[in-house]
């Protein structure tokens, strides 16, 4: 069977997470041999997610861990307080 | 590097042997994780703080109720998840409206946009701080439901099943979810890829 265009999007995600079966990836993969646009597509939607992934895309506040264990610390002094009222 | 599951195990007994200082160890490797997966809820930064830290709280206190059937990864984004929950709830009042009742659109928006340049896009422009706000920008305007799937599937890397059970959904539906994240945002970002793909080459440029 020959794969179109459309058929290819409909499976580029299970594609890049490697869940399809043998068969139907290299169906793909024949298709992608000679398909630019969909080879195209498949490459920016892969390069997304590396970007993603890229630990500067999405950052954290600054000082956000020092404030969290600032306030982890204080629970745990007040807890320690209870179970000694206990 | 997140610690070994065994390693993660001991860690937990110890605290709650009572060594209770080895949480702060025990939740570093995943103060990112928890952060991002409260941002992609409530999509400010306050309150994603706030609740980052409430979640984590909530994890140190209920800490025994954890039996270890889950990761403990997994445990924990679904306290965050829940805490990004109750707070758009409260942000939202009375009109309130289940996360998981927004439609799911019609097929036809998933399909993804031809580039056909793109393999002639220097790796360098990954490096753009441009094209990382972009992204960031794209993502923050993806309808809630793929948003959250995106979140924890691309971002944070839990895997299909993982991302299910934080989220109380099948593996279907975060497969779909994922999927179409994944296309919008490729659409999304083509037209800023674009502009940065060199000028096509002519034939005799190429033959030189």
């Amino acid at each position: 069977m020959k794969l179109d265009c459309k058929h290819v999007w409909e499976h580029i995600s299970e594609y890049i997470d490697n869940s399809v079966d043998a068969k139907l990836r290299e169906e793909i993969e024949r298709h992608l041999e000679h398909c630019e646009i969909c080879a195209a597509i498949l490459d920016s939607t892969r390069n997304i997610l590396v970007l993603t992934a890229d630990d500067r895309t999405f950052e954290l506040p600054i000082g956000y861990s020092e404030r969290l264990h600032e306030r982890l610390a204080k629970e745990m002094e007040s807890s320690e307080k209870d179970s000694e009222k206990e | 590097m997140q610690a070994s599951a065994a390693n993660e195990i001991g860690l937990i007994a110890r605290i709650l042997a009572g060594e209770k200082e080895l949480f702060h160890e025990l939740i570093r490797p995943y103060e990112r994780m928890v952060y991002l997966t409260l941002f992609s809820i409530v999509k400010n930064e306050t309150e994603a703080e706030d609740g980052a830290q409430e979640a984590v709280i909530s994890a140190y206190r209920h800490l025994s109720s954890f039996r270890g059937e889950a990761k403990f990864s997994t445990w924990l984004t679904t306290i965050a998840i829940n805490e990004g929950r109750k707070r758009l709830r409260k942000a939202k009042g009375a009109a309130e409206e289940s996360i998981d009742e927004q439609i799911e659109g019609q097929e036809g928006e998933y399909t993804p946009a031809p580039l056909t340049d793109w393999r002639e896009i220097p790796l360098e422009a990954l490096e753009r701080k441009e094209l990382r706000e972009a992204l960031r920008v794209a993502v923050a305007e993806l309808p809630d439901i793929y948003r959250q799937v995106f979140t924890l599937r691309d971002l944070e890397e839990l895997n299909i099943e993982e991302t299910a059970e934080a989220l109380g959904i099948t593996t279907g539906a975060v497969k779909v979810r994922l999927h179409r994240a994944r296309i919008l945002l490729q659409k999304r970002l083509v037209p800023f890829l674009k502009t940065m793909a060199p000028a096509r080459r002519s034939f005799f440029g190429r033959a030189r």
